[in-house]
């Protein structure tokens, strides 16, 4: 049963993946990512991080993909260039692809870890759960959670100030304009 | 299942956004490809979380999502300010900071 899930959820995060690099419509990417990623919550529920694969779902799946299906349709079809910027970019960036994987593969096939060579260990029936999480991230990684959302409020104030219309640019428009 | 699965297929995602970073000129699927990346790391981290038997490495992975989270709103903010200054979105053509 797991098997099949994995390969189900794997085919799903593949094909996702493959989509967002070769369609060429930008709304379309969006949408693959959006199938990958939820393929990819699928696999977090086999590997039991039930909290984590609802947070991607939710948050991921849900709240910034919305976010990136609002820019894509604000900003339109954006006309991208078949001509390489560099001669022979495409047959290089898959070479680099290629070789990135084929070492990354050696690396964890070749490993000495035995564990990597079973389902893992038994693990308690609370293993993945909010509250086997929400107790770690609240006692032993109290900095590390409260500097994440320190870095959310930066971000959020960020993108305010980067994306506000203001009175300058749309006189400097004018100008262009007229 | 073996961990060993679940590490090659993020290997594969990983090298997948990596080829889309390096073929694409749109700044938004160059995001959606980091998006990729990022996940692919996630996977990783939660397989050896698995492995391990051992919750830290759940909590890592939420904090990267909270650092991809962080980096899309800006990366999109980027992006609109840069269509509403009509500037071309095309990543070959922002080389103003080049050295």
């Amino acid at each position: 049963m797991k098997e099949v899930l994995f390969w189900i959820g794997a085919i799903g995060a593949i094909g996702g993946a493959a989509a967002v690099v070769a369609l060429r419509n930008p709304f379309y990417s969006v949408l693959a990512l959006i199938v990958h990623l939820v393929s990819i919550a699928g696999l977090f529920l086999i590997l039991q991080a039930e909290f984590i694969a609802a947070a991607q779902v939710v948050v991921y799946a849900g709240a910034v993909m919305v976010l990136y299906v609002f820019v894509a349709a604000y900003v339109g079809g954006i006309e991208e260039p078949t001509l390489d910027a560099i001669p022979g970019q495409r047959p290089l960036a898959f070479l680099v692809g290629a070789a990135i994987f084929i070492e990354l593969s050696i690396a964890i096939v070749g490993s000495g870890l035995l564990a990597l060579d079973s389902g893992g260990p038994e693990v308690a029936l609370g293993f993945g759960s909010p509250a086997g999480v929400g107790k770690l991230m609240l006692e032993r990684f109290l900095i590390a959670f409260e500097a994440a959302s320190l870095l959310l409020l930066i971000a959020a104030i960020g993108a305010v100030v980067l994306a506000e219309r203001r009175r300058r640019d749309e006189s400097d428009a004018e100008e262009v304009l007229g | 299942m073996d961990i060993s699965y679940y590490l090659v297929l993020s290997a594969l995602l990983f090298a997948t956004g990596a080829i889309g970073v390096l073929i694409r000129r749109s700044p938004l699927v160059i995001l959606l490809c980091l998006e990729l990346m990022l996940n692919a790391g996630n996977l990783a981290l939660l397989a050896f979380s698995r492995s391990l038997a051992d919750q830290q490495g759940q909590v890592l992975a939420l904090v990267v999502m909270v650092v991809a989270a962080c980096e899309v709103v800006v990366g999109l903010g980027l992006i609109v300010a840069a269509y509403r200054r009509k500037l071309p979105l095309n990543v070959d053509e922002f080389r103003t900071l080049r050295g």
